[in-house]
């Protein structure tokens, strides 16, 4: 069965139709990307599925449920983490402690527990701290732990956002242009990460403009042009489609 | 950190066998005072240091803190609820129109946030002063009952306030470095730093700003209820917005954020307000300058030190690690600052 479900959503803003009817099944395991021209709704879709934006019309069903009406605290809870295309990192909170709050929704400290610091709020911190340590190392930021989020190197801050991103052991992740702005090691680098994720039983849904990367990692992709679904399938089938190459270089007779 | 906790024991010894080596009474007199500002300042650090909400009618719980005990512990009411329990109650009562604030204002961001918050510092000293027929009105109430400990009545002297001022912050200190390193302090954290992504953690950014906003108010209606009993009367004009902003200006001078910071800033402005003004001028006075009063001069003299502190050191006098950063590290990637840049555009747009 599908993992996440996307029926005929539409997401109008005013008169401008950002994504138009748009249908598509996302399985359980493997690597997806969207792609498509700027401004073709790609963000826009990552906001519908986090519950940023409600559909128009349409419905958005995440692991056998829909998420309709949902805030965007709880469909995290239900197992969807994401990243940002522009990072948004907590800048003056250390690499751990951005790692240890993207726990937040799996543990169960509450109010009094963290004005106490019961011994069962003690455990939980001393396992959530290991974790975050874990998860920093599985990015290769071991020995960033103490720096400021701020005070890290850009590719680093991507690397980052993706950990705090996986301490919710989300089932799916949501990359928002992962590579944008990475130099050629960083991107194979970020490519190897993106398999680790994979293989560690994560789904990965991702949206980018690298087509390197694309066609390299992901196992299915879906093409976005004005909001609309024009092409889905694997990366090389969707290369030779001819809609996805008009709306990328415009039609060959030059009668568009 | 072994240096420390030896200073810190030895800090807390000092205070603690403090009126017995000075044993005019007018010196533990304000200290006491500056107790239950240091109490205030930290119960403000939670909201507007910790969760980033910026809080302009902070007084109003402290108002709420005092009221209560006027109303349950005297002869208004003729309810005398001890002096102990209201230690207890009165902090629930304050964090409960904490929340009666936040509910419907959450929503609401940065200055918006700020203009509600005055208002309601507005309201609340004019409710009281309106509701004269449970309130006195202008008069206020007087003649509170007096606490005591073991059947020792704590009279007129401040010594007893000053005991119970300094377990109180103690535990406020506790509390608020135990919140500050929790999931419930770096949610707060969370939020101030970017509330967008906050939610995508999962946490429920309304819940955790009430959260905030209860615990913060709830250590005014402790501060609120120790004022009273010593002062023995609350009238609705010691609650006003200028007391608000002392508070927020002790939070500026000391460091917003660190509670050490916070501590010395609140004892240093409680020192300047009720300590040197009123001495210097009496020392004038004594001088043969009778028209001198530099107690007039006390909002000046804020406005000098907040003026000079915003040029000089912005952060504060003990910053916490974050403002430290925030106003002295150079961002030093340069694709960092491209983004900052187009980030600062897009905003501009």
């Amino acid at each position: 069965m599908a993992l996440l479900a996307l029926d005929n959503v539409t997401k109008a803003f005013g008169g401008l139709v950002a994504v138009k009817e748009l249908t598509f099944e996302l399985d359980a395991g493997g690597i997806a990307a969207m792609i498509g021209p700027n401004g073709a709704g790609k963000s826009t879709v990552f906001n519908l599925i986090t519950g940023i934006y409600a559909p128009s019309s349409g419905s958005i069903d995440f692991d056998g449920r829909s998420l309709r009406g949902l805030r965007t605290n709880r469909i995290a809870a239900r197992g969807i983490a994401r990243t940002f295309q522009n990072i948004r990192l907590f800048a003056f909170m250390s690499a751990l402690d951005n790692v240890m709050t993207g726990r937040h929704a799996r543990m169960g400290a509450s109010m009094f527990d963290s004005l106490l610091h019961t011994p069962r709020q003690r455990a939980e911190e001393r396992r959530v701290r290991e974790r975050a340590r874990e998860l920093l190392k599985f990015v290769d930021l071991e020995r960033a732990g103490a720096s400021y989020a701020r005070n890290l190197p850009y590719g680093s801050q991507r690397r980052l956002e993706i950990a705090r991103a996986l301490a919710s052991d989300p089932k799916l992740l949501l990359l928002d242009e992962p590579a944008a702005g990475m130099n050629p090691r960083e991107k194979d680098e970020l490519i190897a990460l993106i398999g680790r994720i994979r293989d560690s039983g994560v789904t990965v849904f991702l949206i980018e403009h690298d087509m390197n990367l694309v066609m390299n990692v992901s196992e299915r992709v879906t093409v976005l042009d004005h909001g609309e679904k024009i092409a889905e399938g694997s990366p090389d089938a969707v290369r030779r489609d001819e809609r996805v190459i008009e709306a990328y270089l415009g039609r060959a007779d030059g009668a568009a | 950190m072994t240096r420390r906790h030896a200073a810190l024991g030895f800090l807390g010894l000092a205070l603690v066998v403090y009126p017995f080596v000075d044993r005019n009474n007018s010196h533990v007199d304000f200290l006491a005072n500056a107790g239950a500002f240091i109490l205030l300042a930290l119960g403000l650090n939670i909201v507007v240091g910790f969760a980033g909400l910026l809080d302009l009618g902070y007084a109003a719980f402290f108002a709420i803190g005092s009221y209560s005990y006027a109303m349950l512990a005297s002869q208004q009411f003729g309810i005398h609820v001890p002096f102990w329990l209201m230690l207890l109650i009165a902090p629930v009562v304050a964090a409960l129109f904490g929340l009666l604030l936040g509910a419907p204002t959450l929503r609401l961001r940065g200055d918006y946030l700020a203009i509600v918050t005055l208002g309601f510092g507005e309201i609340v000293p004019q409710t009281f002063l309106n509701l004269s027929q449970y309130t006195n009105g202008p008069n206020g109430i007087s003649s509170l009952d007096q606490p005591s400990l073991f059947g020792h009545a704590f009279g007129f002297s401040a010594t007893p306030y000053y005991y119970v001022l300094l377990g109180l912050i103690a535990l406020g200190i506790l509390a608020a470095r135990n919140l500050q390193n929790s999931r419930l302090g770096r949610a707060w954290m969370a939020i101030r730093e970017d509330e967008l992504a906050a939610r995508h953690m999962g946490i429920n950014t309304t819940a955790t700003k009430l959260a905030a906003f209860a615990l913060g108010a709830s250590f005014s209606g402790l501060a609120g209820v120790v004022y009273a009993a010593k002062l023995d009367l609350v009238s609705p004009d010691e609650f006003g917005f200028n007391v608000s902003v002392l508070v927020l200006s002790m939070l500026v001078l000391g460091g917003m954020g660190n509670i050490w910071g916070v501590i010395v800033g609140s004892f240093v402005l409680s020192f300047i307000n009720s300590f040197l003004l009123p001495q210097s001028t009496s020392l004038a006075h004594a001088a043969g300058f009778v028209n001198v009063d530099f107690t007039n001069y006390r909002f000046m003299l804020y406005g000098v030190i907040l003026v000079t502190m915003m040029l000089f050191r912005p952060e504060g006098l003990i910053p916490s690690r974050q403002r430290a950063a925030e106003f002295h590290e150079a961002i030093l990637d340069p694709a960092l600052a491209a983004q900052e840049q187009s980030e600062y555009e897009g905003v501009a747009r």
